[in-house]
């Protein structure tokens, strides 16, 4: 029995269900923790990726092995991205009547992202695989990816870069729109889902149905968006 | 509700399989809920129940999704280590900017009508 527990957690770390539920444990402590501090600086998404780094960078883990219990959770999100759809079917309404401003605050908000980016990396210097990474950084992953990848790119850079952009909008996002005295939630969802994709969506949900469509919407619509305007850039650069 | 869930995977699925007959550059769960709002929009003024329990119960939860994908990070320490401060400044700054341009751009456009906003 005591050489058995010696054998333990190698035997743990190769078991799905163990990541899994790490996963889920260390999302609910977290959120659980937000709720109580209500302190905006306190990002689920944001802390538990950083937990679950910690942890696989301490015990050795290869993230492949994470990714065998983890990848059940990263199913879901096909689905919840159609699930999109019902919000948004409640706000049909607002979202026909606004069908201008939204289509002009897409071109506008799309180019800013991926100029904004690039620009910013130029600038400072980073590499053009770098650049390239950056450029579709607002759009959900795995539309970001998909471009990167028919451009020749690196394709697990760009979904680490959007990943970050996601958490940047989520956790500053509605900081910075407070600043801006911005208040309605069409208004301030729309932005978090164009700029931060899922995760601002996801934080916008929290605020309000309404906001969390609007969001949704604008996700929807910039993954489009960059995904015409990233290899017009890239043929014209 | 597993009407609800049958009915989203079954356009999650549809939107896979245009996506790959038609090369689009798109992904399946985009065109699956566009596709779903074609759906929804045939149906009548409300979203039928089942619909709504499975979309709620799938978005509760939307932010825990994003936590595998983003533990990849892990993968891309070295380089993020190397160019830290172009990427950091580019991904935090551009977010921002994004952002404000964004909700300027549209607030400018919507007189919200009777809230407080000015």
């Amino acid at each position: 029995m005591i050489e058995r527990l010696h054998g333990l957690w190698p035997h743990l770390q190769q078991l799905p269900v163990f990541w899994l539920l790490a996963t889920l444990a260390v999302f609910q402590g977290f959120s659980t923790l937000a709720q109580r501090l209500k302190q905006p600086l306190i990002n689920p998404v944001g802390l538990s990726i950083l937990s679950l780094i910690v942890v696989l960078q301490v015990t050795d883990t290869p993230y492949a092995q994470y990714w065998a219990g983890a990848q059940w959770l990263h199913f879901v999100l096909g689905p919840a991205t159609v699930a999109l759809a019902v919000p948004l079917y409640q706000q049909r309404a607002r979202v026909l009547a606004l069908w201008r401003p939204l289509g002009l605050t897409l071109v506008w908000g799309s180019s800013c992202a991926i100029l904004s980016a690039t620009a910013i990396g130029w600038a400072l210097g980073a590499s053009p695989p770098s650049l390239l990474a950056l450029a579709p950084k607002s759009a959900t992953a795995p539309v970001a990816m998909g471009i990167v990848e028919k451009l020749g790119g690196i394709v697990s850079l760009t979904a680490a870069l959007v990943i970050l952009t996601g958490v940047t909008g989520a956790l500053l996002g509605p900081w910075l729109l407070d600043r801006l005295a911005i208040r309605t939630p069409a208004v301030r969802g729309f932005a978090l889902g164009l700029a931060s994709h899922g995760i601002g969506t996801a934080r916008a949900f929290q605020e309000s149905e309404e906001a969390g469509a609007f969001a949704g919407l604008g996700m929807g619509l910039n993954a489009l968006m960059t995904s015409l305007l990233v290899p017009l850039l890239v043929r014209l650069v | 509700m597993l009407n609800g869930y049958i009915a989203i995977l079954g356009c999650l699925l549809a939107g896979e399989i245009l996506v790959y007959l038609l090369a689009l550059p798109l992904p399946g769960p985009v065109l699956g809920m566009g596709l779903a709002l074609v759906w929804l929009t045939r149906g009548g003024e409300a979203a039928p129940a089942p619909w709504i329990a499975a979309s709620q119960s799938l978005l509760k939860h939307l932010a825990l999704l994003f936590v595998p994908a983003g533990t990849g990070l892990i993968l891309h320490l070295a380089r993020l280590q190397g160019e830290w401060l172009a990427l950091g400044s580019a991904v935090v700054l551009g977010t921002l900017i994004t952002l404000a341009a964004s909700a300027w751009l549209l607030a400018r456009q919507i007189r919200p009508r009777g809230s407080a906003d000015d």
